[in-house]
């Protein structure tokens, strides 16, 4: 497992270090001067070429990317327009934020996706499975915007059950979570959807299984065929495409921090966009980068930590 | 005393094509620890025959005539649960595929924990009794090999660990689906003697479904005869196999390439295909392919008995 465990580390810093890479070259294509941006129309060309010193720029360009990349690899980012304050604590002061407001939507969809799913494997063709194959479908559908501006509505505005803006007091737990529940949902409600579906279909392939009729010729139980002999393997790919659904969560969250006016990474980097600000855009697009990076490590350690034949094959 | 005994049992399937006609009026006994074998060719109904006996038919299958009267018992009227507690302590399986039958997941000593679920014993008498039982299948270091993972061990190992787990409750019958098809032939010698010996330890009866001849022959007291979802002959291997009454059980002797006596390039086969099961002809259901047939084979042929305990549902039986 620790072989294992290195070997996967070792993929994701070379594919940090690709994205660093891309993020590089696409920054430096995007026409303009970075200095004339951050210095607005009124500056004098002096002026200009101190600050593009500053920012290394007169370098020749795989100088500069040398520089941010060891840079970035020691956490720094270099600092942001507006208040020359350093991007990584920028960023890392909304983080926990954005992986609250994730972590919520993957309780949401874990929560509901894995027992729909598996109910519509075991129920297969009867009423119930139809309805989670039509909800299913549904969420997948609506868009987490739309989501967030209902449940807004319907919750917060109308029935008033929920707070409607914010992350909620900073030292009360409870109230952060209340703040957590509807942009949580958003973010969510659509991988409950997929969840279902992906936990459906493993869940009647692996029921077909020799080995599953194997432990019913051994009149095992029922419910311990189902969840221990049938959903310990059916859930394997469900968890690979959580690692890979966490990229398209980060995007929800994006929507989400907007409409519910929270803190964020996704909120950041919005406004970072909306003031040209494009060291806070860089920085918090790498954050995001690894951090998506090091879930899906996460989930392929945890697929080793399910699966013995996986953890034997490193 | 007999075990297990099968009488006029039909099962049909539900298809689009109109129903399946699976088994019809099959009927034979398993006597109390006799080794019975079932041979035939491949969609013959003997994994039905199993289903039927386990109460695992597929939701399109349903028994539709008959009785298989197991201690007494007869399963055609049993509910689920109670299918459910014969499976495993009384009446228990080794299929055809070792690589499949485990659970990849769960090690072999949690997967041979649950099926004692129903035994009073504690988590450690439970492991020691499976590693007892891995110790009798003949596995080295049974107590590591209970930490271990199907994937870990060769395809002959997880035979013998599935027999291990078949026979670990003690059943009455133990039901054996083409468990040596998918080894090669010095495994297949080693877990037929492994099967044997156990049976005479255990003193259960054994059902043994293969379609090769010689295993049978080898391994078997009695010997049933199935040809598409009908029992065609059955006897002692002796009977069946010196003088078989019945054109297809003498055609499918004659095609056994260990009967070969020359060099040949060219095997013997029976000409034709299986009649279609969902019109099933109403004489002889092997007529169409046999070299034999008269007038009379058009008309449903019942089992005559040429000798004490041997029978085929063939009109030439009679004659002598």
């Amino acid at each position: 497992m620790l072989g294992y465990t290195l070997k996967r580390l070792g993929l994701a810093v070379v594919i940090v270090s690709l994205a660093m890479a891309i993020l590089f070259v696409m920054i430096y294509l995007i026409p303009g001067d970075p200095a004339a941006v951050a210095l607005g129309p009124r500056a004098t060309e002096a002026m200009r070429e101190s600050l593009r010193v500053k920012m290394g720029l007169d370098q020749p360009v795989w100088v500069q990317f040398w520089n941010f990349f060891t840079r970035a690899w020691t956490g720094d980012l270099g600092n942001e327009v507006l208040s020359d304050r350093p991007v990584a604590q920028v960023v890392m002061e909304q983080l926990p934020h954005t992986l609250a407001l994730i972590a919520g939507g993957m309780v949401w969809s874990v929560a509901l996706g894995i027992p729909l799913g598996c109910w519509a494997a075991v129920k297969r063709g009867s009423w119930a499975d139809r309805v989670v194959g039509i909800v299913s479908v549904a969420v997948i559908a609506v868009p987490s915007f739309v989501v967030a501006i209902y449940a807004l509505l319907i919750f917060a505005v109308t029935l008033r059950w929920l707070p409607a803006i914010g992350a909620g007091d900073a030292g009360d737990l409870g109230d952060r979570l209340t703040h957590l529940i509807l942009p949580s949902l958003a973010v969510g409600l659509g991988w409950v959807g997929y969840i279902a579906r992906m936990v459906r279909a493993s869940m009647l392939e692996v029921l077909e299984a020799q080995h599953i009729r194997t432990a019913r010729a051994f009149g095992l139980p029922e419910t311990m065929i189902t969840y221990r002999y049938a959903l310990t393997i059916a859930i394997l790919p469900t968890v690979t495409l959580l690692g890979v659904g966490i990229g398209q969560m980060l995007s929800s969250a994006v929507f989400a921090e907007i409409v519910f006016a929270r803190p964020g990474v996704g909120k950041l980097v919005y406004d970072a966009i909306l003031t040209r600000n494009y060291p806070l855009v860089t920085g918090a697009v790498l954050v995001t980068t690894v951090l998506f990076v090091l879930i899906n490590l996460l989930a392929d350690l945890l697929i080793g930590a399910l699966d013995p034949r996986v953890r034997s094959r490193f | 005393m007999t075990v297990l005994a099968i009488r006029g049992l039909n099962v049909s399937f539900a298809t689009e094509g109109g129903d399946l006609h699976a088994l019809r009026d099959v009927a034979f006994d398993v006597p109390a620890r006799r080794i019975v074998g079932i041979v035939g060719e491949s969609g013959c109904g003997k994994s039905t025959l199993i289903n039927a006996i386990l109460g695992l038919l597929a939701d399109n299958g349903r028994i539709t005539g008959g009785q298989i009267v197991f201690e007494g018992q007869d399963l055609t009227r049993a509910d689920a649960a109670q299918m459910r507690a014969l499976r495993g302590p009384r009446i228990s399986t080794v299929f055809q595929d070792p690589m499949g039958a485990l659970n990849p997941v769960l090690s072999v000593g949690r997967q041979m924990r649950n099926i004692q679920y129903r035994s009073s014993l504690g988590r450690a008498a439970r492991d020691a009794r499976s590693a007892e039982m891995l110790q009798k299948v003949r596995i080295p270091d049974p107590e590591a090999a209970l930490s271990r993972y199907p994937h870990e061990f060769s395809g002959g190992m997880k035979q013998r660990i599935a027999i291990a787990m078949a026979l670990m409750m003690e059943p009455a019958l133990l039901i054996a689906d083409e468990p040596t098809t998918a080894l090669d032939a010095t495994l297949e010698v080693a877990t037929i003697e492994l099967l044997r010996d156990l049976q005479d330890q255990i003193g259960c009866s054994v059902l043994f479904i293969s379609h090769h001849l010689g295993v049978i022959a080898e391994l078997c007291d009695d010997v049933v005869v199935m040809y598409a979802g009908e029992v065609v002959e059955r006897g002692t291997v002796r009977q069946v196999f010196r003088t078989p009454r019945h054109p297809y059980t003498a055609r499918l002797l004659e095609c056994d390439p260990a009967r070969q006596s020359g060099r040949t390039r060219h095997l013997p086969v029976i000409p034709g295909d299986l009649p279609d099961l969902r019109n099933r002809p109403g004489g002889c259901i092997f007529a169409a392919r046999c070299d034999r047939r008269g007038e009379a084979c058009a008309a449903p042929q019942t089992e005559r008995e040429p000798a004490p305990g041997h029978r085929a549902r063939c009109i030439l039986a009679e004659a002598t």
